[in-house]
């Protein structure tokens, strides 16, 4: 219950394929095809279903505004209530934990969360590059966004320069594990990851995670009805933060909101070494640099190490101490709104033993993370196999 | 489900699955006191930022609060041209709008005296010669092209003078300074 209130559970997972164009479904077909898995995972039907809480990346992607009206009948809530969450990428994260709170409270014993992005749609490139009256507009979308942040890292921890490469590298190998995954690069190589173009130098092609289609569901239920269920994964904890993205003083690469987020997770998930207790880690790395950088910043290392986490292969989901990404990550597959949603859910897949080919043996606590806007908001949670303590 | 005939002409056709159907918005932005005396200045070629009235932290460009609390900032200070590279992005992607050749550079300046940076466009330096901490200044356009406009100031150029070391570069340099008043 460390998540405070009553306790809840995971009990339904469903995910699309992810790809650059789902042209076989419109958006409410794509939102169906995810929550109708979840259901069918949950062995429920919609009526069983209390509230429907729904998150996607701002309107202005797609163009549609208030989606969740639109989607409404295909989500079947028609006449129930539905609510929808904004926290820019971290949104899908965000999401799950609003509707998480829903059961903790006591207000709804089953919620069907479900977050999702149509980038083939939507031009993302220049929902993030929108010109302000006061500003030059010379920022080409996260990417450049995201590029003088990675440099101060490298600079600051003295990182190798391929360390990026090593966790692209990594998670498209992951990805080949995952059969939802956008990206299967099955004869990629390391030197063709290096060898990549500089897009936002330092940030290369090929340490910059896709556009795509896709939808991510849970069925989030109250511990009376998680006791029947097979395997529920169990929260443990959830955690959420933000702050504004330029202020004097700002440590960019390591957040404050970032910091007080994770230790506020692990507090309530009753974690004091993070690097021993979980097992299997879902971070959101849109770009490659971001793995060490969020490794530092939740403490499974101190400031400056989480570099050589990466380079002695502890993330690795062959024979790493801490594999992060097994699911191949958001670099292999990203539809903005759901890709927090996919961290969230992944963990859960983890220690409910259901993750497939990507399974890490024996997984019991998990962690899902996701960051959207400047780095500036944060969603984390703690699932874990066997029902929280008090 | 009704049975949907198509005209013959269309045998053979490749179904649509998608349109693209450009659309345009017009809207007038109001801009609230502290940019609109920013815009005003910046057309006399004056660069202005807010006082914190909380610890004196000097914002640029103006929003009218301290984004860290929501303190009211009323207080305007003229800013120098010059300042530093806090850090950057080699950019190789075309951006909307923008015809900008590529690659470029895209950097966030801190004006001298400036606790936060702006993003903004460094040029005459060769992409490889770019650095955290290197010293810049702005260059206008001609006098009579200059208007109530963000693009005011072409680019930054480097000035050749020593570099600010990283530790004290950038977003680093606040704390270097509340150290340094700590310590008087």
């Amino acid at each position: 219950m460390g998540a405070g209130g009553e306790t809840a559970a995971v009990i339904g997972i469903g995910m699309t394929n992810f790809s650059a164009t789902r042209g076989d479904v419109s958006m409410p077909g794509l939102v169906r095809e995810a929550a109708l898995r979840a259901l069918e995972d949950a062995g429920m039907d919609w009526d069983d279903i209390d509230a429907v809480v729904m998150g996607k990346a701002p309107d202005f992607f797609e163009g549609v505004m208030m989606p969740e009206i639109f989607l409404s009948e295909a989500l079947g809530c028609v006449g129930k209530p539905i609510l929808r969450v904004h926290t820019a990428g971290s949104v899908g994260g965000s999401t799950a934990l609003v509707a998480a709170s829903l059961v903790h409270s006591g207000v709804h014993k089953k919620v069907l969360t479900v977050g999702w992005e149509k980038q083939s749609e939507s031009n993302a490139m220049w929902a993030l590059s929108l010109k302000q009256p006061f500003q030059v507009s010379i920022n080409a979308g996260a990417g450049g966004y995201f590029s003088p942040i990675i440099r101060q890292y490298m600079e600051e921890s003295n990182a190798p320069e391929l360390i990026g490469c090593m966790v692209a590298f990594k998670d498209r190998q992951h990805a080949l594990l995952n059969p939802y995954a956008h990206l299967h690069q099955k004869d990629l190589t390391f030197d063709q990851v290096v060898e990549s173009p500089m897009l936002w130098e330092p940030i290369r092609y090929s340490e910059t995670c896709p556009s795509s289609d896709g939808a991510a569901a849970m069925v989030i239920v109250h511990e009376s009805i998680a006791d029947q269920a097979p395997n529920p994964a169990w929260i443990h904890a959830g955690a959420m933060r933000s702050e504004a993205n330029n202020f004097p003083g700002r440590d960019e690469v390591n957040p404050q909101a970032s910091r007080e987020c994770a230790a506020d997770l692990w507090e309530q998930a009753g974690i004091t070494n993070p690097r021993e207790e979980i097992d299997a880690a879902e971070l959101y790395v849109p770009f490659s640099w971001y793995e060490p950088m969020w490794l530092e910043s939740l403490g499974f290392c101190e400031r400056g190490d989480g570099w050589k986490m990466v380079e002695s292969g502890a993330t690795h989901i062959e024979g790493g101490d801490l594999p992060v990404n097994c699911s191949g990550g958001v670099l292999s597959s990203n539809p903005i709104g759901a890709s927090g949603m996919i961290r969230f859910a992944e963990a859960a897949l983890q220690v409910r033993g259901m993750a497939g080919e990507h399974q890490v043996t024996g997984a019991r606590k998990a962690l899902g993370h996701a960051y959207g806007g400047g780095a500036q908001y944060f969603a984390m949670w703690v699932v874990g196999a066997d029902k929280p303590n008090n | 489900m009704a049975e949907i005939s198509v005209p013959s002409s269309l045998d053979g056709v490749e179904p649509v699955q998608s349109v693209r159907t450009p659309i345009r918005m017009e809207y007038i932005f109001t801009p609230g006191v502290a940019a609109q005396t920013y815009l005003r200045e910046f057309g006399n070629k004056k660069i202005l930022g807010n006082v914190s009235p909380v610890d004196g932290a000097v914002l640029v460009p103006p929003r009218g609060a301290d984004p860290r609390h929501g303190a009211l900032c009323d207080e305007f200070v003229e800013m120098p041209h010059t300042g530093h590279v806090g850090s950057f992005c080699v950019t190789n992607v075309p951006i909307p709008g923008r015809d900008l050749e590529l690659p470029y550079i895209s950097a966030w300046i801190f004006l001298d005296g400036a606790d936060i940076g702006f993003l903004n466009l460094v040029a005459e330096c060769p992409p490889e010669e770019c650095r955290i901490g290197m010293r810049v200044e702005a260059v206008w356009k001609p006098d009579d092209e200059i208007g109530m406009t963000a693009e005011n100031i072409l680019y930054w150029k480097p000035t050749g003078e020593p570099d600010i070391p990283f530790e004290a570069a950038g977003v680093r340099g606040w704390h270097v300074r509340r150290k340094g008043e700590a310590d008087a």
